[in-house]
């Protein structure tokens, strides 16, 4: 003990970084920040150094190269010791790392800390942000599978968008003109020396910021910021009523980061890794390429968008949603900080709550794409085959072999990208149907041309049955009259 | 600096040492920034785009659309199976053909060819096309994209060399609109 006394002595003469460390850990905060509501930054530092820690492990035996990284992950699944627990972890590590950051950012968004002095705290934290996506994305390339070749399709595709630039830029992204090894490589570098450098620097920057300021305050309703006062006033917080950082107010974020720890091992150990799924290779075409689940929304919003509207909104979408989120700072730099007092605030993060949730929701179901195999594998349902005519029941034939329940469901089977036909006879008249049929239009394909007439008046006949016992199917007014 | 007139030689020498890494910054940009953009400058090189052999025409019955695929004109060693591309061959009467790109026209995710319903639909948000590869539903704001393509000595070459992408990129590679089907 008394060598080991000596041996840090001896280092710290030389070192000199003994004093200067207590001096930090022991800074006073103000007494409320010692908050359970306080401890997201710093889990979100003990994640990303797991990253960094199972990255290198990763970084090991993964081979950056299109024709052998997927089989790469397959043999540290399987062959080596505890090579899926190590997938596992960072695969999970990254999902607990974005939703942590994601966390911090409400956590801070709401307790007002991006005003005066803090501004700068906030812009990097947006950075941080960013690159935490980067990294999300860069990593869900490298897990190189079906859905990450894909993705990079629709990466591209997005890219390609952009007016004049947009073909260079689409190059630059794959590396290529393909979607090949110099595609995954270049992601490599990103994933593995560009962003993690970004994050390293901007987490440095992120932390200094915060011990040079001082953590922002526990909000008080009422208790205004403004510039003028701001820093005596807080000065005065941490001087008359602080405690010190170490070990006040440390040993809650201690806690919290080994309960996230765990919680990511637990995960890692009962869910497994993350894929690879199938192999990327772009022949294999039976596939419904999916994102990752923290780009749900985006896949959902790029299926619910009018066409005319896609551009525009994914091009200038993103600049405006980081423009408002570095200029936030700059025009709400003063006054209220307490969420009580801020009603915008939070029906903005609710708001952004629930459009992401729904988003994301949406983007896990996919009801606006096909149920490609519906039309084989999923009968007609008996009740709607019982007393039929056998024009009707051909009528039901042609429903299936022309694969309408690829989108139209029956009884709840099949797919949801057109409005399920239960009740369609409801709906439409005989006219209505055959015209719909054969032209189509509201977003469905024109049959015309692929069924005959005998066709058409079979599954109009079929169609027309489709309606609940009670309810008369729609009929054409003026028909009728005619008849009458 | 000793004096406001004149630089001391050691300010001289400052300069000169700062002038220096100057000139080999610029010196070292030049080549970084040429390797950084490569994947663009390659694109216009000669050998990029090039024909390729989709096989025998007897593959391809006349009023069928079938499945086929060819290997990248530029392929590195460690492509592996990334540089083999898929793509939908239409034969139209035996004599004129129309070759679809598998990715859709929306984001790029591989369309499927339905016969029955004569439809090519794509399982990432729905898009639909028509036999010629025409718009039918969906998102997608334009057609499959299509190679240009001849029959040589009964083999059917298409020119490929580059993913399609909406951002009308391929209007050398893809013939705009498809041929009256």
């Amino acid at each position: 003990m008394r060598l080991m006394g000596k041996l840090g002595r001896w280092f710290d003469d030389r070192l000199q970084l003994g004093k200067p460390m207590m001096v930090t850990m022991a800074h006073p905060v103000p007494r409320q920040t010692a908050s359970w509501f306080y401890v997201f930054g710093s889990a979100a530092l003990t994640v990303f150094a797991l990253q960094v820690v199972t990255g290198i492990l990763l970084a090991i035996l993964y081979v950056p190269s299109a024709g052998e990284a997927w089989g790469s992950l397959q043999v540290i699944n399987e062959q080596v010791a505890a090579g899926w627990f190590i997938r596992a972890l960072h695969g999970w590590g990254s999902n607990f790392m974005l939703a942590i950051v994601l966390i911090h950012m409400v956590q801070v968004f709401l307790f007002g800390a991006y005003k005066f002095p803090r501004e700068l705290t906030w812009i990097i934290g947006v950075l941080l942000l960013l690159v935490t996506l980067g990294m999300a994305f860069t990593g869900q390339v490298l897990r190189f599978d079906q859905d990450a070749y894909w993705g990079l399709g629709l990466g591209a595709s997005i890219v390609s968008r952009v007016p004049v630039l947009g073909p260079a830029l689409v190059n630059l992204l794959l590396g290529g003109p393909i979607i090949a090894s110099a595609t995954l490589s270049r992601f490599f570098a990103l994933h593995v020396f560009v962003i993690p450098g970004l994050l390293i620097g901007f987490v440095g920057l992120h932390v200094l910021l915060v011990l040079k300021l001082g953590i922002n305050e526990w909000p008080m309703p009422g208790r205004i910021v403004r510039r003028a006062t701001y820093l005596a006033e807080y000065h005065e917080l941490t001087e008359r009523d602080g405690i010190p950082f170490v070990p006040a107010a440390v040993w809650k974020d201690i806690i919290f980061s080994g309960f996230v720890l765990l919680s990511i091992s637990a995960c890692a150990a009962l869910f497994g890794p993350f894929g690879p799924g199938g192999q990327p290779d772009p022949t294999i075409i039976q596939t419904a390429p999916h994102p990752d689940f923290f780009f749900l929304w985006l896949y959902a919003l790029l299926s619910y968008l009018p066409p005319a509207a896609e551009t525009p909104v994914l091009l200038i979408g993103p600049v405006i949603a980081l423009a408002v989120l570095i200029a936030l700072p700059f025009f709400a730099g003063e006054g209220e900080k307490s969420w009580k007092r801020r009603p915008i605030a939070v029906l903005t993060v609710l708001l952004a709550a629930v459009a992401l949730g729904s988003l994301t929701h949406l983007g896990a179901h996919t009801p606006w794409s096909p149920v490609m195999d519906a039309w084989s594998g999923e009968p007609i349902p008996e009740k709607y085959l019982k007393g039929r005519t056998a024009l009707e029941r051909h009528g039901a034939l042609v429903l299936q072999l022309k694969q309408c329940r690829n989108c139209h469901s029956l009884d709840e089977t099949g797919g949801k990208r057109g409005p399920a036909l239960d009740g369609v006879a409801v709906r439409l008249t005989q006219d209505q149907l055959i015209r719909q049929v054969v032209q189509g239009g509201g977003n469905m394909p024109a049959y015309g041309k692929n069924l005959s007439p005998a066709e058409t008046t079979a599954l109009v006949a079929f169609l027309e049955t489709l309606h609940p016992p009670g309810q008369a199917p729609a009929s054409d007014a003026s028909r009728a009259a005619i008849v009458q | 600096m000793t004096s406001s007139e004149r630089p001391s030689r050691r300010g001289i020498f400052l300069g000169l040492g700062v002038l220096l890494n100057a000139i080999a910054g610029l010196t070292l940009a030049v080549p970084i920034l040429r390797y950084l953009f490569s994947p663009v400058s390659r694109g216009r090189k000669p050998g990029s785009r090039a024909w390729v052999s989709l096989g025998r025409v007897e593959k391809f019955p006349a009023g069928q659309t079938r499945f086929a695929t060819y290997r990248n004109p530029v392929v590195t060693p460690s492509d592996g199976e990334t540089a083999t591309i898929p793509c939908w061959v239409r034969n139209i009467d035996g004599e004129r053909f129309q070759i679809f790109a598998i990715n859709c026209a929306h984001l790029g995710c591989p369309v499927r060819w339905f016969p029955q319903s004569n439809l090519f639909m794509c399982p990432c948000h729905g898009g639909a096309y028509y036999a010629d590869g025409s718009r039918a539903s969906g998102p997608p704001e334009r057609g499959l994209f299509e190679y240009r393509y001849r029959v040589d000595g009964g083999t059917l070459f298409i020119e490929a060399g580059a993913m399609p992408t909406p951002g009308a990129s391929l209007a050398s590679l893809t013939v705009r609109r498809p041929p009256c089907a």
